[in-house]
């Protein structure tokens, strides 16, 4: 086994990655101005905003899984308990004692388990809380007549607005993690290039480098 | 126009006496806040007239309009009469009741049609409250009654001599005022059945006599000067009573009302208060407050609603059209689409104070103008037979949920004195599906009650006698009299109550370029912030949730933050 530059992310994945964070950042900036955190600019234009945002993040996720299930990208996000306490450990201790992160990326496991779960916990539960009541808050007046409005219209909107700040501490975390390898610039550069150093069997180079050409930097 | 000229005249008559008027708080601090018309209320401030002149407008030359009273293509053609040829109409005529005659002589069930309606009879039993409700027999909370003052306020009644709604012949259709909302001369004018105290004798003054005959022969379906000429001036004076009704809208451009503009569809009242058989659709007893009716296309609806013409879901079918369609359950079309009453330069009475009512200079009632309204005209801040009164133009209405039923307070009723008393109680609430939010107009007055027995009075305004207010400036005996004419309770001692009414704001309808932006309500502080018991989008929030959620994203910034403080420390332990 060998560490190689390779390229883990391919051109589908880098799009949908920072589009949707764009996506994200419109959608908490207008989302919490109609909460009524801060009103830039009025009711209808920031609803306008927050919904086509919404609509193009459901695309982009329609798509997403799409690539997820057709590719088999999905198998980054297996949760695994394999190495999760070495991972978990060395953020809350070995990484002050300067030790190296205990996980070597690999071809078909990107993340390090502790990312894996905490992607899959995304992917599988806070968006989806997120995108159904969102669509619920949207279309509420065709599932809810009369009275019944009022109360359960609440529930809609305070799930919603609870899973914003779920999202935001994320994003927070997220950001943050960036910093704690080499460099944050490194940290980055893979989401941009597409390129990570990836340990690769002899196997997996051979079958690169005959079958994939380029994917493997040289 | 007759209006604005008035006004021009009297402002040059006007002595600039006393600022001190505007002191005196009587003058609202509303709306009305540029720097010319606030020169103009100076100006008139502290004008003071002798004697009693009221309802002088409804008694005047009506600016005639041509609007239109049937739709469709060249409704005018439609019309199968020229009631000026008829030879039944050419008369001579030298009075109401004779041409009466001659109307239900062709017209031979219009009589019996029309002794049953409101205008006539003003009396309303509603079924669904069971409340005996109409002119004859409320306290509103404007002049207070018309009971015992017909002598007076059946100025506006439909009928010919209706001197004392206890004995006047209510099956006598000869009675009927055909004219007053059939005839297109704008010459035909009413006075009060009785000439009242000689102080109020300028009210009858200088009037040119009516030519019968002319007026029989204009005879047409009502316009709006007919239908206004008691509507607009409701409560004592024009605009005074419900604030989206008013002169303004005789001859309205469309920026006052979208359908009555004179530049737009120039609809007359009888287009949206449609009716048959002299009972027409739109009762303020009984408003429909949610009209669900699904109506085909062209099937005619006797219903005064919004929905009656533009249906249940009005907006067109974009992301923004259907938002709006969503809002139709919950919200009246009133609320959006009537952003401001009031408007078009003449002012509405929002606040009235009885107590200040009988002050007298050498011995005789008098009033003061102490308002200019927006075109000009000055208003009464205060007259001797009814006490001080406040001014708005332009105004925001007060939102609340109802559902088309009033609890009135009626003289009967008796309440806590210590609170404000609702005239009409409006029901509704957002856990009922048949309310909806809806726009009001909230009069607020101090006027007379009895205070042993904590009900609405009446009072004895008008007569030449020596108890009417009108005249004689005494509470304790025009009240004493205004309940003994009834046999009602009086323990014999008043005092004063605040009482609030709500009146529907309906008129003055903008179009969507002018409606209600979303955030007028959609904002922590917007328009609906008083309205309770139920979760708006934008206004709203659980300040439990916003609290945990702030704590987490706190929580996780410092998390992040001391990680990366200790890590930044340990590597400097670590290089040195």
């Amino acid at each position: 086994m060998a560490v190689y530059k390779v390229k883990v992310f391919s051109r589908f994945e880098r799009f949908w990655h920072w589009t949707q964070a764009a996506l994200i950042f419109i959608l908490l900036f207008s989302g919490f101005a109609i909460h009524g955190f801060f009103r830039p600019t009025g009711f209808e234009n920031l609803v306008w905003t927050h919904v086509v945002a919404a609509s193009a993040l459901i695309v982009l996720w329609i798509f997403a899984i799409f690539w997820h299930l057709t590719t088999g990208n999905w198998r980054h996000y297996l949760p695994t308990t394999k190495g999760l306490f070495k991972v978990a450990r060395y953020y809350a201790w070995g990484i002050f004692r300067g030790e190296d992160h205990p996980y070597k990326k690999r071809f078909w496991h990107k993340h390090n388990p502790l990312q894996a779960l905490a992607y899959l916990g995304l992917k599988l539960f806070l968006f989806p809380v997120i995108w159904i009541t969102g669509l619920a808050y949207l279309l509420y007046g065709f599932w809810s007549q009369g009275p019944v409005t009022a109360s359960s219209l609440e529930w809609v909107a305070v799930i919603h607005t609870l899973f914003a700040f779920l999202m935001a501490a994320f994003i927070i975390i997220h950001i943050y993690l960036l910093t704690t390898g080499h460099s944050f610039k490194e940290h980055v550069s893979p989401m941009i290039t597409g390129y990570d150093e990836v340990e690769l069997t002899d196997a997996e180079k051979a079958y690169l480098e005959q079958d994939e050409p380029g994917r493997i930097m040289t | 126009m007759w209006i604005s000229k008035r006004g021009f005249a009297r402002r040059a008559v006007r002595c600039c006496a006393a600022a001190a008027m505007i002191l005196t708080g009587s003058m609202v601090a509303t709306v009305q806040a540029d720097e010319q018309a606030a020169a103009k209320a100076g100006e008139a401030a502290g004008k003071v007239e002798i004697g009693i002149n009221e309802y002088e407008d409804t008694a005047k030359k009506r600016p005639v309009d041509k609007s239109v009273t049937r739709l469709g293509e060249k409704p005018e053609d439609k019309s199968t009469t020229d009631h000026a040829k008829l030879k039944e109409l050419q008369g001579p005529f030298s009075s109401g009741p004779e041409v009466t005659k001659a109307c239900l002589g062709c017209h031979n069930k219009a009589g019996h049609q029309f002794i049953k309606n409101k205008h006539w009879t003003w009396k309303y039993h509603n079924p669904k409250t069971g409340q005996d409700l109409g002119k004859s027999v409320l306290v509103n909370n404007f002049c207070t009654n018309a009971a015992g003052n017909e002598g007076m306020c059946a100025q506006c009644h439909a009928g010919y001599g209706m001197t004392d709604a206890r004995t006047y012949d209510f099956k006598n259709e000869e009675n009927i005022d055909c004219l007053v909302c059939h005839e297109s001369t704008g010459t035909y004018y009413k006075l009060p059945p009785t000439p009242g105290n000689k102080a109020c004798s300028v009210m009858f003054e200088g009037k040119k006599p009516i030519d019968y005959t002319k007026v029989a022969q204009s005879v047409t379906l009502p316009g709006r000067n007919n239908c206004g000429a008691c509507h607009f001036y409701g409560g004592g004076g024009d605009n005074v009573k419900h604030g989206d009704l008013s002169s303004a809208l005789f001859k309205p451009s469309k920026k006052i009302d979208v359908h009555m503009g004179e530049d737009g569809e120039n609809f007359s009242c009888i287009i949206c208060h449609v009716g048959e058989g002299h009972e027409w659709a739109g009762s303020r007893y009984a408003p429909i407050a949610k009209d669900t009716t699904k109506s085909k296309p062209g099937l005619p609806r006797q219903t005064a609603t919004c929905e009656s013409c533009h249906g249940v879901e009005p907006h067109p079918m974009s992301l923004m059209g259907i938002k709006l369609n969503d809002h139709t359950d919950r919200v009246a079309c009133e609320t959006c689409h009537i952003p401001e009453y009031a408007t078009g330069g003449v002012a509405t009475k929002i606040h009235w104070d009885w107590r200040t009512a009988g002050k007298l200079k050498n011995g005789e009632g008098y009033r003061e103008e102490g308002y200019i309204q927006g075109n000009g005209e000055p208003r009464h801040t205060y007259k001797s037979i009814k006490g001080n009164f406040k001014y708005g133009e332009n105004l925001k209405p007060i939102y609340k949920w109802f559902n088309g039923t009033e609890i009135y307070t009626t003289v009967h009723d008796k309440f806590d004195p210590s609170k404000p008393v609702e005239i009409n109680h409006l029901e509704g609430s957002p856990d009922d599906p048949d309310s909806r939010i809806w726009p009001f107009k909230k009069m607020v007055t101090i006027q007379p009650y009895d205070k042993g027995n904590n009900t609405l009075v009446y009072m004895h305004l008008w007569g030449d006698d020596d108890d009417a207010f009108w005249g004689n400036y005494k509470f304790d005996r025009a009240i004493a009299r205004g309940m003994k004419d009834f046999n009602l309770p009086y323990s014999g001692e008043f005092g004063f109550v605040e009482t609030w009414s709500y009146w529907p704001i309906v008129h003055m309808v903008q179009p969507k370029e002018n409606a209600l932006s979303c955030q007028e309500c959609h904002a922590r502080e917007g328009r609906l912030k008083d309205l309770k018991g139920f979760y708006m989008p934008g206004r709203d929030r659980n300040e439990w949730i916003d609290r945990i959620g702030i704590f987490i994203v706190l929580a996780t910034l410092l998390g992040v933050l001391g990680h990366g403080l200790l890590r930044i420390l340990f590597s400097r332990g670590r290089s040195h």
